[in-house]
């Protein structure tokens, strides 16, 4: 690379540069923070400001102090009044010389404080870069930076307080927890394979201790892993279908959940099919209904069927809400719905559920609520209502919310996993304590589980960083954006 | 006047790993002098009369299936053998012998002796000559030439020769050093200090200064061996037996099972009691260690009684092992019991053991303190960091053990051939043999003691069978010479038939036909009640290979050693094929190069205490870099992001090479 001026220089930041971005919203509010990070980061806010006399004395500061001062732009014209700290490394969020400016906010002046700062030579920081640094100072784990990436992403109340909790470190902990048990264990084996002739005596009824150690540690990851799946469920947004035969009243239905709360609809192009996927909120739990452009489609024309169509959006979905017309009753199609509907619901029982609306009910039924529960054992609730009315379409929203334990799940103090990545590695470490019990029914010798044990305690590692592994720098580069 | 003698390759010590280099290089044709203190303790076994046991008989096979000569030369020698952890699974069994120790040591001289290409020299090695050395030797010689200024050092300085106490210049390409426990060597018996090296032999003190002058730093350690006694003053019916095995495994693949069936002498098994740890107690204030006296770091998984008593205070008794030193001598070894206690407590401290009573000792146990250099300063090839073509070797290491020093030694013995023919050096993986291990740790980790191979130390342990040394480890004795082309052919014809077998057991299935059956029931197993495979029969855990046979009848008639294998992999393939997966992960790191143009000071995010580490280090792979203590996982992350970043940046200047050794060819 001999052009030092070309775009690869800029490209290139493994040295280290100047970074700064806004800390708080970019806002009205009245308070705004200005964080400044990298080796130059003193010296350039040492030249915007200047103490109370109107001294540049910044670098005289010491460390972890909040001072009163003023910002000032290049031909001396105060811009605002600020508490400014300085901290230095390795002693900072970053881990390197950081500076944050506490400024009156509002966007025209954090905006104008921030030009400075970039003018003085510093970069915008990219979403996530200061975290980022963070992780890669060794100042937080990965778990930790993930849960940052999530906090910056989340679109959701359930999904912000889930992302402080893990930044709090609830997930590390219980990893860390689950490892330390899990190692002391290999070792104790280790030392028992070295040294016979001392640990031949702790060996005895030993494979019995490990079982029961092994299944408490089961229980454990399985428990983690429960919670972790709803909590996903509730930060990802719930895949929701809704189905039913045509006129049943799907479209009344994907009108009347998007009209109930003055709810961001986001409109979110499909990755792999040419389709919309539309997200509400419906009292705090986030829907992401599936196949809505199939609904849009097909309620206009005379429809030829979809059996298959309702297979496919029954499937990728966590929440199913069946359309049932009360005036029209149960038919030939509806039987092989429940067919479908039963074989998804084995699956996953605890996660995938079914809500079915008799609709109509302003009409004349032919069957009612007791029938269609007798008919479709698997509905984990049947409602009856009127979308053209809203009578009784308040309950679904009542449903669902009680449905999906909001309240419960997000005054969860526990750690929850609802990284996917934190949940595949937890699989694994269960598959692997399984194997132990296994070998330990099949009566073979201690250092058998070692291997086991080892996987086990290697898989939860890759949660918080603590087993490095060639892979997880894929999974880091693709969390922080890096350019290669 | 100077007198100058050329050859190859000089090793300087004749312990188990000078022998192993000083055989290796000979054999792979290059001239080679093998130096030592007193051609009577070549190949001694000051300490312990075993070869081989716990994990240090995995490092036996290996030697072998390398071409190294430990195993032949056991197996000639032994005078017990006993396979340990049979109730265990494969992995951890162990091959453990009492050696003839007189026999050994005579035996394995007569094997250098009649090797070709390979002198003996008893004389102390005083200094090791580079390039510069020899340069301004010869300057001095010649008065009339112009007077040069000081050498340019701009080349690296690389070994060109050594001198001896004679004032005699060896010339060479390589050295190795093997000074094992002889270097500046102290022996304490309580107050009773000594300046000898093991077993009453004379020191070496020369070579210090030598080393000190290439920039190679030593450091102190410290070992210590029990008393040896006469037999005829103990008390054996006090003490139970331990013989041998019935059927004797041979160390070597190239021995003949037949010539091992020989008549075995036992060994006995007493314990210490309270008696002996309260005079331990109260003599502590006179041990060498807890007086201070001893400035060297003993090992913690070889310690002296006195480490015991105060280590496990909680123990009322500890193992005590007599075993005889050879076929023809009185003198029994107290293993479990070293000391470095005065005469007089020692004395007294035995004779509390039940059958040693009235005990006579023949030879004081004694601490013995060293020099050694921390192994961080050599590649993984046994080169030095410092001077080119400087290989150490065993104990001078910082290791302990005789198989530990001899698997060094075989190593860098090729590898200094290796560097004189300009071939890429032999380094073994951690997961392929217990000798990566071993070089690796010594090489990576920050060692303070002498280091001991365990099984623990091996994470790929059940690849890492002793049963497989040699389908592990014979390409590589081949590709480096040391092995025949009909021993390689033989492995390779091997691995065939075990592939050809397991296969075929998984393939021919078994009807529940009513002979079948009654077969099963007259093998106390379980009746089918669908057909299956002959491979799920031989995992029910009463049956076996053998076994099975009447259910088998057109098998192929396949020797001991191929069914053994056969019958291992099937009845251990999940667990296999579970390790061979974490090998793969472990490749990954491990075959992640670190390119020689890195500059650790550009890494941007590195703590500290990581980046001088690795400055230190200069580690060849990430794998490697994960391993050196100081370095976190989030230090290795941050490297393995900075390698991704610059990927194919500075490619044109340089590759990186396992050990960093230069290649012409």
């Amino acid at each position: 690379m001999d052009n030092s001026f070309g775009s690869s220089m800029y490209i290139d930041k493994s040295k280290n540069d100047t970074i700064a971005a806004a800390a708080t919203a970019m806002s009205t509010a009245g308070i705004g923070i200005i964080r400044v990070s990298g080796p130059d980061a003193v010296q350039i806010c040492a030249s915007l400001y200047v103490n109370a006399k109107g001294e540049h004395d910044l670098k005289t500061h010491k460390a972890n102090t909040i001072t009163f001062g003023y910002i000032e732009d290049r031909k001396g014209n105060r811009i605002d009044e600020v508490m400014i700290s300085v901290f230095f490394a390795p002693h900072s969020y970053t881990t390197e010389d950081t500076v944050e400016i506490n400024s009156h906010g509002g966007t025209y002046l954090l905006g104008r404080i921030l030009d400075l700062v970039l003018q003085g030579g510093a970069r915008l920081a990219e979403p996530g870069e200061f975290t980022k640094r963070a992780f890669l100072g060794g100042r937080i784990d990965l778990s930790r930076a993930e849960a940052v990436m999530d906090l910056i992403a989340s679109q959701n109340e359930f999904a912000r307080k889930n992302a402080l909790a893990q930044l709090e470190g609830s997930v590390s902990e219980s990893v860390k927890e689950l490892r330390s048990a899990i190692l002391y264990e290999m070792a104790f084996i280790e030392s028992a394979i070295d040294d016979p002739d001392t640990y031949a005596s702790d060996l005895e009824g030993y494979s019995g201790r490990l079982d029961g150690i092994c299944e408490r540690l089961l229980s454990r990851m399985e428990s983690l892993l429960e919670i972790g799946e709803k909590g996903a469920v509730l930060k990802e947004g719930i895949r929701t279908a809704i189905i039913g035969r045509p006129n049943a009243g799907k479209s009344s239905l994907l009108n009347y959940l998007a009209g109930t709360e003055r709810a961001i609809v986001t409109e979110i192009a499909g990755t792999t099919r040419d389709t919309l996927e539309e997200s509400v909120r419906v009292r705090g739990v986030q829907l992401r209904l599936t196949d809505t452009a199939g609904i849009r489609d097909t309620e206009d024309r005379v429809e030829k069927i979809g059996i298959e169509r309702a297979k496919n959006a029954i499937e990728q979905s966590e929440l199913v809400l069946y359309l049932i017309d009360t005036s029209e009753g149960i038919t030939a199609e509806d039987q092989s719905i429940a067919a479908i509907l039963k074989e998804w619901k084995r699956e996953l029982p605890s996660v995938r559920k079914c809500i079915i609306l008799l609709n109509k009910s302003d009409l004349p039924p032919v069957t009612d609520t007791n029938a269609v529960r007798h008919f479709f054992e698997d509905a984990d609730e049947v409602l009856s209502c009127s979308l053209r009315t809203g009578e009784g379409a308040q309950k679904l929203g009542i449903t669902i919310e009680k449905m999906y334990h909001m309240g419960e799940l997000s005054h969860q103090s526990e750690a929850m996993l609802t990284n996917a990545r934190h949940r595949e590695a937890v699989r694994e470490a269960y598959e692997a304590l399984s194997l132990v019990r296994r070998s330990i029914e099949m009566g073979m010798s201690e250092d058998f589980f070692a291997i086991d044990l080892m996987n086990a305690y290697t898989s939860l590692g890759r949660i918080t960083g603590e087993a490095v592994e060639d892979d997880l720098v894929e999974e880091i580069f693709s969390k922080f954006c890096m350019g290669k | 006047m100077n007198y100058f003698i050329d050859t190859d390759v000089c090793v300087i010590g004749a312990g188990h790993a000078g022998c192993e280099a000083a055989l290796a290089s000979s054999r792979l044709g290059y001239r080679t002098v093998l130096f030592t203190m007193n051609v009577d303790s070549i190949a001694m076994m000051p300490c312990n009369p075993h070869i081989g046991g716990s994990s240090k008989g995995h490092l036996v096979r290996e030697i072998d299936a390398l071409g190294g000569e430990m195993a032949k030369n056991i197996d000639k020698t032994f005078i017990q053998s006993k396979m340990l952890n049979i109730s265990k699974g494969p992995a951890v069994h162990s091959l453990r012998t009492q050696a003839d120790k007189a026999e050994y040591s005579k035996a394995m001289r007569r094997v250098l002796e009649n090797q070709e290409n390979l002198t003996i020299r008893q004389v102390e090695v005083t200094d090791i000559l580079t390039q510069y050395d020899l340069e301004r030797i010869a300057n001095e010689k010649s008065e009339n030439d112009p007077v040069s200024g000081p050498a340019e050092h701009d080349e690296k300085p690389r070994v060109a020769g050594i001198k001896i106490h004679t004032g005699t210049i060896y010339t060479c390409k390589a050295a190795i050093i093997c000074t094992g426990t002889y270097l500046n060597a102290r022996c304490l018996v309580g107050e009773s200090i000594t300046e000898t090296g093991p077993g009453g032999m004379q020191r070496s003190t020369w070579l210090k200064d030598s080393m000190e002058h290439l920039g190679i730093p030593l450091r102190r350690f410290k070992t210590g061996t029990p008393a040896r006694m006469d037999g005829r003053t103990l008390d054996y019916s006090k003490m139970k037996i331990q013989p041998g095995d019935r059927v004797v495994v041979p160390f070597s693949y190239s021995t003949d099972p037949a010539d091992v069936q020989i008549e075995q002498v036992p060994c006995w098994l007493t314990y210490t009691n309270e008696e002996t740890h309260e005079i331990i107690r109260q003599n502590l204030d006179r041990s060498p260690i807890y007086a201070g006296i001893i400035e060297g770091t003993g090992p913690r998984y070889c310690p002296s009684i006195e480490d015991k008593v105060v280590k496990f205070s909680e123990k009322s008794r500890h193992h005590v092992f007599i075993e005889p030193e050879g076929r023809f001598t009185n003198e029994m070894y107290v293993d479990g019991m070293s000391s470095s206690m005065p005469d007089d407590v020692q004395q007294r401290m035995y004779r509390t053991v039940p059958g040693l009573e009235n005990c006579v000792i023949v030879k004081n146990a004694y601490a013995i303190e060293y020099d050694c250099i921390n192994a961080n300063q050599l590649k993984l090839s046994l080169e030095t960091k410092a001077v080119e073509g400087l290989f150490c070797a065993g104990q001078f290491n910082g290791s302990s053990g005789y198989e530990e020093a001899a698997a060094q030694g075989l190593i860098a013995g090729i590898n200094a051939v290796n560097k004189i023919r300009g071939r890429e050096p032999l380094i073994l993986e951690r997961s392929e043999a217990y000798i990566g291990v071993l070089i690796d740790d010594l090489v990576t980790k920050d060692n303070r003691e002498p280091y001991r191979m365990m099984t623990s130390r091996a994470e790929y342990r059940l690849l890492l069978r002793q049963d497989n040394a040699d389908l592990r480890l014979r390409k590589y004795g081949y590709r480096e010479g040391l092995i025949t082309q009909d021993q390689y052919d033989y492995v390779c014809y091997k691995e065939k038939m075990i592939r050809e077998e397991t296969e075929r057991l998984k393939k021919i299935r078994i009807g529940a036909a009513a002979s079948n059956q009654e077969i099963l029931h007259a093998l106390g197993s379980a009746e089918l009640k669908t057909a299956c495979t002959l491979a799920e029969l031989i995992c029910r855990p009463e049956l076996s290979y053998e076994k099975i046979a009447p259910l088998d009848p057109d098998r192929p008639d396949l020797s001991k050693d191929i069914t053994e294998q056969v019958e291992i992999n099937i009845r251990y393939e999940g667990y296999i094929d579970r390790q061979k997966k974490q090998v793969l992960q472990f490749e990954k790191l491990e075959h992640r190069k670190i390119p020689a143009w890195i500059d650790y000071d550009d890494v941007g995010s590195l703590r500290n205490e990581a980046r001088q580490k690795l400055k230190a280090f200069l580690p060849s792979s990430i794998g490697q870099a994960s391993r050196i203590s100081g370095v976190t996982p989030a230090d290795v992350t941050v490297l393995l992001i900075y390698l991704e970043k610059n990927r194919g940046k500075k490619n044109s200047s340089g590759t990186s090479g396992a050990s960093g050794t230069e290649n012409i060819e």
